[in-house]
């Protein structure tokens, strides 16, 4: 049951990732993200955190895919344009393509290689650490203890672009 | 499969029949309601006092003809509204509408009146209806009609700035219950103060659930907060261009959200199924006459108060209600850590 759900959630994330760049409405890109947020929670759930599986959505699926959609529709593109070769550019002309088209397959063969040796382990189930996982209060101790400083430090960074991003959009504050 | 799986397949039953029939009785009360407060008689042809109108709705529109723009998105067009109704029905796994209870003595153990009792249960309510705006989004684009679109774009912003304050409120009950469980927060509303007074949040919470309740109605797209459809301005706003099965769905999809508000208001805020005199499966019926009670708040609201402006709608959003929220958080937080 919880093998054929894994497979049925990976399949939806790899698929729905996979065409969000393979076909080029970007309105259906968007919404193609948001079934992959939704496959990679479900895979969330499966590892037994819930509590990472619904903040995913809320925060990804739920608040910044509505920003996304709503660039999309203000910016009104129906359609990618296709690619054009630009005499100017030569660096995107066909040629230089194929080169980057075998280093990709250069580095998934890379990757594919690297996985191949990774020993595998079986998860680590000590007794209790479900619970340290899928406890809100267990995630909340260790934010606000052991990583004070990167909480912080995060929440200074956001600020920090919040107020560029102001400064940015007023010109005349 | 042993009586127990069967029987929580039954309550799972039970939560789908109770958000589907909400719809209909929903459709009824509105109708009626609406009647009284204008001072007509609302529908009452069909059946005795108009009880059969639902079903003269239902039947209207799926008899209509199917419509779609030639140069709609065929694909979001049509996944639109599944996509609104699914989030609303997926909300109602979680809601707690009832004690545990052995049926009558049938079960061999008791068994909670709830399709799933997760220990994050508010937060998932909280992402499942955050999904539901994709519905209204998805259809105002997809339709290709400047009506519908414009539609769609106030819904998002709608969402974004009042889903601020929801969560917020959110957080002040889950701080006093110390539980993100929806029936562990119904349990912590047990009891009286001083004999009289119910445990229930809404007193400590009254600012909470006056941010709740708001919040609530704007995300549901409700009068006074109904600018995706503000009939005057966008014909009918994102569904403009729906007809017959796919606009029933975004009717379904709308009272289904209402009974969802008002049943987690019930759990977070009124004690749930917890009131005097009943005892066992009967403290149901508590849940169910407050839920009936917020759902005829929503309407009431709806037939009273005009429409706002679309810009006192944001600021009302982020000036008044998002600082409320938060001092109310921040004074919840200061009380539990004295009182505990």
């Amino acid at each position: 049951m919880d093998l054929s759900l894994f497979y049925l959630f990976g399949a939806l994330t790899v698929a729905a990732s996979f065409f969000v760049i393979a076909q080029r409405n970007p309105m259906h890109s968007v919404i193609l993200l948001i079934a992959s947020f939704i496959g990679l929670a479900g895979l969330y759930v499966l590892l037994d955190a819930p509590f990472t599986a619904v903040t995913q959505i809320i925060v990804y699926a739920g608040a910044i895919m509505v920003l996304f959609l709503f660039v999309v529709m203000l910016l009104n593109a129906p359609r990618e344009d296709p690619p054009v070769v630009d005499p100017r550019r030569p660096l995107l002309s066909a040629g230089p393509r194929r080169i980057g088209g075998v280093l990709s397959l250069v580095f998934l063969a890379e990757i594919v290689w690297a996985f191949s040796r990774v020993p595998t382990t079986a998860m680590n189930d000590a007794p209790g650490i479900g619970d340290r996982v899928s406890s809100v209060a267990a995630i909340g101790l260790e934010i606000f203890t052991t990583h004070t400083f990167a909480f912080e430090a995060t929440s200074v960074l956001i600020l920090v672009a919040m107020v560029g991003a102001v400064v940015l959009a007023r010109k005349n504050l | 499969m042993d009586i127990i799986t069967i029987a929580q397949f039954v309550v799972l039953g039970l939560a789908f029949f109770i958000a589907l029939n909400s719809a209909a009785i929903n459709v009824l009360l509105e109708r009626k309601l609406a009647g009284f407060l204008q001072q007509r008689l609302g529908p009452y042809r069909t059946g005795p006092w108009g009880l059969l109108q639902p079903v003269a709705d239902i039947v209207k529109l799926l008899f209509k003809e199917e419509l779609r723009p030639k140069a709609a998105d065929a694909f979001l067009f049509n996944l639109a509204p599944i996509l609104a109704a699914t989030a609303a029905f997926a909300s109602f796994a979680v809601v707690p509408f009832g004690p545990s209870i052995d049926f009558f003595g049938l079960l061999p153990e008791a068994i909670k009146l709830q399709a799933a009792d997760v220990n994050v249960g508010v937060l998932v309510v909280f992402a499942v209806t955050s999904m539901g705006v994709y519905g209204v989004v998805l259809a105002g684009w997809s339709s290709n009609s400047k009506y519908s679109l414009i539609g769609g774009l106030r819904s998002s912003a709608q969402m974004i700035s009042y889903e601020l304050s929801y969560g917020t409120a959110l957080a002040a009950v889950i701080l006093m219950a110390n539980s993100l469980s929806l029936r562990e927060i119904v349990d912590a509303q047990q009891g009286t103060w001083f004999g009289i007074i119910p445990k229930w949040y809404i007193i400590p919470q009254f600012f909470g659930f006056f941010v709740f309740m708001t919040a609530g109605i704007a995300e549901t797209n409700r009068a006074p907060f109904d600018f995706p459809e503000a009939e005057q301005e966008l014909v009918a706003g994102y569904h403009t261009e729906y007809s017959s099965f796919r606009f029933a769905l975004f009717f379904l999809a709308e009272y289904v959200n209402m009974t969802l508000v008002s049943a987690i208001a019930v759990c977070l805020y009124f004690g749930g199924w917890h009131g005097p005199f009943l005892e066992g499966g009967y403290q149901s019926l508590w849940w169910f006459a407050k839920v009936f009670a917020l759902l005829f708040f929503y309407i009431w609201m709806r037939w009273t108060l005009p429409r706002y402006r679309y810009d006192q709608l944001m600021h009302f959003g982020w000036k008044f209600l998002l600082p409320l929220a938060i001092i109310n958080l921040l004074l919840t937080a200061a009380g539990v850590l004295y009182w505990s």
